[in-house]
């Protein structure tokens, strides 16, 4: 970035440009840590009786936070048997009506509470201040929102199939997105009359735990909503207790196919949300700078951890050099730092873990012959970093253009016909997501149909929305979330349609 | 420190750019202009404005912002007395304060430049005169050619036309071409502003095709309005120049200026536009010879944020001259 | 002379890509109706002739998936046309397989196959739509095929519990692996003979004739299908086969119930299940 440094007292002598954003960093006093956490079960926060506890960090500082509870199988137990309780005893009697006056009062809570959860979330999971604010929060009370609406109205979306609810929800969620993906768990499931048992994930604990206080101060009626801290014996726990009906699960590939293999004829309800290796297709006559927006959006929104992320950007042979020449340009743009900084594009990489997979797969990449750019910039010290990286030279057979690797990498490769382009977005076993940019409106409804995605983005990226389904074909998963389509996966539907 | 102050001579028109393009390739230009997204350039202008700058650069940037001002008055009523205290304000925006610099010039009607000129004899600040028809830009060519020349003649060294809109929107871009081109050689050596009248244009596509037209066609500078009608300068319109502009300096290695002119009253907007300018343009462009901002009001606002970010008070208005 | 006439037999073979091939493997089993009597040899499909008939499956899928729904839902209602026409033939198949009234399960089967075949060009409709978003943005979702359906037949019920999970399998624009009841695969194979003569095209629906427990799991674990409907699977092997489906995420879908002439056997739902849901997201702006 060409910026020059000078002091105050030059400001007005009219020189070279002195131009820098400021240190803008959101306040911390807002959030009020516990030493210690404990688990929220039955309505109240408990000790383990695993007598097990867990430091968490924050990623951007490598500084712990707090201390917080292992659920162990006897926790978990405790968890679905006051879920149990709850379902069968007040939460399936209660009118769709009454349930959903406490989904909309967490939603209101959530929007009285939003800064608060935007700095811890920051906080724990070292995604930017800016997305955490304007992204996750406003949606994550969006989607109570939305469905504490659909509550009373299951009727009009199932008609003559009286839906009832299946019971006790399991329900394990990834350090991406920690409050957004316990919002769009819990929110349907409650407004459909099932209870629920959370697990939030290992390195992202306390936004879930800050909702559980919520929940609790919303006086949701005990045991509705569980939330059991923990690693993956506490997630296998909670996916493969008996008296779970539901598994609903979002994460990686390979964990989703162990949590398949784990139910296997258990008769329990199963959705997945997994993995992607979404492509980002640009056409020489798309909107190019909103497609560098798009493409930058796509890949380093919350530093590439996204399961939707577009990671693969196929572009047009004839417009390869331009697109590449803006995106590099761009990247120089592109602020790295504390994520609590208002102005922050790109924050810390979530856990020592991801950021060595994330070096492992760049590496492979090196060393598979795709060439490397990164702009330049100074990671700080401590915590997690890594620069915002493209690759050129990729083809398909390279694992940086196969493996998701959930950071902020993006793989180049080229097209020459909107046929090509669909054969390769499609070579993959994933399919979450796809962008197509293109002006051409019959272009863009041609490709969207080949497409074999959950999603498809034309002309934008990485949009959500509670009322719009999201989930994916192939290995990416099977179920949707948000919208009408997000209430089936909770409901036991009855009834014909007569011969 | 040297003030780097606009004049006509460090506008690069000698090199590659303005030979480039000849009337008959306007329709080719306007077609092959890149395509704009809409809601993403909204987007993206809209997140360029959260951004937040150090104290330190705030000042900088009050103080660019002011130097990058064309202080304008364009209203019917404009008199001798009007156009003098207006040049007093521009040569010493804030008499108290010797550091706060003088504005880049001031904008006015053709009648009005030797009143401008005797006012700031000696000084820094430019007289830039619109001409051509302004507002419309729809009376007879040669008229409007010949009030470019005149206003030249008088001694204006920058000159603010009108985009023909009434050409553009109808498809006519080779004309339109030619009678930037016919303007740019009137206004000779003077600065060439083009308005682009974006609120008329109907969509960022068109406002991305005349910008290309006015560029190739040898403007220094596309600006975004008269200030005339409802819809003036935005962050989005400015946004869709800015990327014009970009792009043409890559493809023809000429840089040519942003002006961004109506509804810019407080010191937040023209920050917010700087900010557009850094990160589309980078900081070749934040300079008085490739960035203005035209603006009455503004000024004052300006200075009372200076004020507030040196003594840490908010300021009244009771303090800044009314001029 | 004589004037009783020698009836002329049926082979029954399997049915792929179009072709009435022998199993590759040569073998073949025999097919006894309820009360013993020997019916038929049916061929015993290998692991081989499934991966063929995957293969035939998939190259017929986007042809099919991409036909209009309009096309496809008169193609299918022509299929129950031709059943009509085989009428009797079904009833004397169900009939050796031991059923009680013969003639009302080709009428449920007929029935509910015209009942499916109206659906092609109404699911989109009634299970997909445009979702409000809160931003400038056009919204829809629509249903689509997920591509390629294992279907294992349910043993009993050998021509309406077929017709129940086929019919909704294939309207969206899916192609299937059917593997037919093992005990009473007869219907089955005469189905596949009326699909041959009407306008649906070769591979979109292939069946397979053999053994359940010998094919269930090289059809479980196939990495290029999409999706099992697994109402035929036996109990014992339900388990083995949702972890075999895991390896690529497969779709599994069991009927409702297990009678297929139930209420809950006809419903669209039994479409989308082996659907995607697709959502497109496209700015609005001038």
């Amino acid at each position: 970035m060409a910026k020059i440094e000078r002091s105050a007292s030059s400001a007005l002598e009219h020189g070279e440009p002195l131009w820098e954003y400021a240190d803008a960093p959101e306040s911390t006093e807002i959030v009020r840590l516990e030493d210690r956490y404990g688990l929220f079960i039955g309505g109240e926060f408990v000790e383990p009786k695993s007598g097990r506890w867990f430091e968490t960090i924050d990623p951007a500082s490598e500084e712990s936070l707090a201390e917080v509870a292992e659920a162990g199988a006897e926790d978990v137990d405790l968890a679905v048997v006051a879920a149990r309780r709850a379902h069968d005893d007040v939460w399936r009697e209660l009118p769709g009506s009454e349930r959903a006056k406490y989904l909309f009062r967490i939603a209101r809570h959530l929007q009285e509470r939003a800064r608060e959860f935007a700095v811890l979330e920051t906080m724990n999971g070292g995604k930017p201040i800016k997305e955490s604010r304007d992204v996750d929060l406003p949606l994550a009370a969006a989607h109570f929102f939305y469905y504490a609406g659909w509550a009373d109205k299951l009727e009009y979306a199932f008609p003559n199939r009286s839906p009832r609810p299946l019971g006790v929800a399991g329900q394990v969620i990834p350090w991406n997105f920690p409050l957004l993906m316990a919002a769009w768990k819990l929110a349907p499931a409650l407004a459909t009359g099932n209870t629920a048992v959370l697990k939030p994930a290992e390195t992202t604990p306390l936004t879930a735990l800050l909702l559980a206080e919520v929940i609790r101060d919303a006086e949701l009626p005990p045991g509705v909503v569980n939330v059991v801290t923990g690693a993956g014996e506490t997630g296998a726990a909670v996916v493969t207790h008996p008296d779970v009906n539901k598994v609903a699960f979002t994460g990686s590939t390979d964990v989703g196919k162990i949590i398949r293999r784990a139910t296997a004829g258990s008769g329990k309800r199963l959705t997945l949300e997994l993995g992607g290796k979404a492509a980002n297709i640009v056409f020489e006559d798309a909107p190019l700078d909103q497609a560098v927006e798009g493409v930058v959006n796509g890949i380093f929104f919350n530093q590439g951890h996204v399961c939707c992320a577009g990671s693969r950007l196929l572009v047009q042979e004839s417009v390869f050099e331009p697109l590449l020449d803006k995106l590099k340009d761009r990247l120089q743009t592109l602020r790295v730092g504390n994520p609590l900084d208002k102005n922050t594009d790109v924050g810390a990489i979530n856990s020592r873990q991801q950021l060595e997979k994330i070096e492992e797969l760049v590496a492979s990449g090196v060393g598979e012959g795709a060439e490397m750019y990164q702009p330049e910039c100074v990671l700080p010290e401590r915590g997690f970093w890594f620069r915002p990286t493209l690759f050129t030279n990729v083809s398909q057979s390279h694992r940086i253009a196969r493996e998701e690797i959930f950071g902020p990498v993006l793989s180049i490769l080229t097209f020459r016909t909107p046929a090509e382009a669909v054969e390769k977005a499609n070579n993959t076993p994933y399919g979450l997501s796809a962008g197509i940019w293109t002006e051409k409106g019959s272009r863009i409804l041609w490709m969207a149909e080949r497409m074999r995605a959950g999603v498809v983005w034309a002309n934008t990226f990485n949009r959500f929305d509670p009322s719009s389904p999201f989930g994916g074909y192939k290995e990416s998963g099977f179920g949707r979330e948000g919208g009408l389509h997000g209430l089936e996966p909770y409901l036991e539907l009855d009834g014909g349609d007569g011969r | 420190m040297a003030l780097r102050m606009s004049h006509a001579a460090e506008i690069d028109r000698s090199g590659t750019g303005l030979a480039l393009y000849a009337p008959s390739d306007a329709p080719r230009l306007v077609a092959r202009a890149t395509a704009v997204d809409a809601v993403g350039l909204e987007e993206r202008a809209a997140s360029l404005s959260k951004r937040s700058i150090k104290r330190e650069s705030k000042l900088w940037a009050l103080d660019l912002s002011i130097r990058c001002m064309d202080l304008t008055t364009l209203e019917g009523a404009d008199s001798v007395g009007k156009v003098v205290t207006m040049c007093a304000k521009a040569v010493r925006p804030n008499p108290l304060d010797p550091s706060i610099p003088p504005v880049a010039a001031v904008c006015l009607y053709p009648q009005l430049i030797p009143v401008a000129l005797g006012q700031l004899r000696g000084t820094s600040v430019k007289v830039a005169s619109v001409a051509g028809a302004f507002p419309a830009g729809l009376g007879p060519l040669e008229a409007r050619l010949a009030e470019i020349r005149q206003v030249v003649g008088m001694g204006a060294h920058e000159v603010d036309m009108v985009l023909n809109r009434s050409m553009f929107l109808g498809g006519r871009y080779a004309e339109c071409f030619e009678e930037l081109a016919a303007a740019r050689e009137a206004a000779g050596g003077a600065h060439l502003k083009v308005i682009l009248e974006v609120g008329e244009l109907g969509s960022y596509d068109r406002i991305r095709q005349a910008s290309v037209l006015a560029m190739a066609a040898g403007a220094d500078f596309i600006k975004t309005s008269t200030g005339k009608i409802g819809v003036s300068a935005t962050l989005p319109n400015a946004l869709c120049m800015m990327e014009a502009a970009r792009d043409f300096e890559r493809e023809t290695g000429r840089r040519v200026g942003i002006k961004v002119a109506g509804g810019i009253r407080q010191s937040k907007q023209a920050i917010q536009y700087l900010v557009l300018v850094y990160e589309t343009l980078g900081p070749e462009w934040m300079t008085p010879d490739r960035f203005r901002i035209g603006a009455s009001t503004l000024l004052n606002d300006v200075l009372m944020q200076i004020d507030k970010e040196r003594t840490g008070r908010y300021a009244g208005p009771d303090y800044f001259t009314v001029d | 002379m004589s004037d009783t006439r020698v009836p002329v037999r049926r082979t029954a073979k399997l049915y792929v890509g179009g072709e009435f091939p022998r199993s590759e493997s040569g073998r073949s089993y025999e097919v006894f109706s309820h009360d013993g009597r020997l019916l038929a040899w049916a061929a015993r499909a290998s692991r081989k002739d499934l991966r063929d008939a995957v293969r035939a499956a998939r190259a017929a899928q986007p042809g099919w998936g991409g036909r209009t729904a309009y096309n496809r839902g008169q193609i299918l209602y022509r299929v129950a046309e031709l059943m009509e026409g085989r009428r009797s033939q079904f009833e004397a198949e169900l009939a050796d397989a031991g059923a009680a009234d013969p003639n009302a399960g080709v009428s449920a089967s007929i029935d509910r196959w015209v009942w499916y075949a109206g659906w092609a060009d109404k699911i989109g409709q009634v299970l997909g739509g445009t979702n409000p978003v809160a931003g400038p943005y056009f919204n829809f979702t629509i249903p689509e095929p997920t591509g390629v359906v294992g279907i294992v037949a349910p043993a009993e019920q050998s021509l309406l519990g077929l017709v129940s999970r086929l019919a909704p399998a294939v309207v969206s624009g899916n192609t299937a692996v059917v593997l037919a009841s093992e005990r009473s695969p007869l219907p089955a194979v005469t189905i596949s003979e009326v699909l041959a003569t009407s306008d649906v095209p070769g591979g979109v629906v292939n069946v397979l004739t053999g053994f359940t427990k010998e094919l269930v799991p090289w059809l479980a674990g196939h990495m290029d299908v999409n999706a099992l409907d697994a109402t035929g699977v036996p109990v014992e092997l339900a388990a083995h086969v949702e972890e075999l489906a895991a390896e690529n995420v497969k779709r599994l879908h069991r009927a409702p119930d297990a009678d297929p002439f139930s209420p809950q056997a006809q419903s669209p739902y039994e479409i989308t299940a082996l659907m995607e849901f697709k959502t497109v997201w496209h700015p609005m702006g001038a």
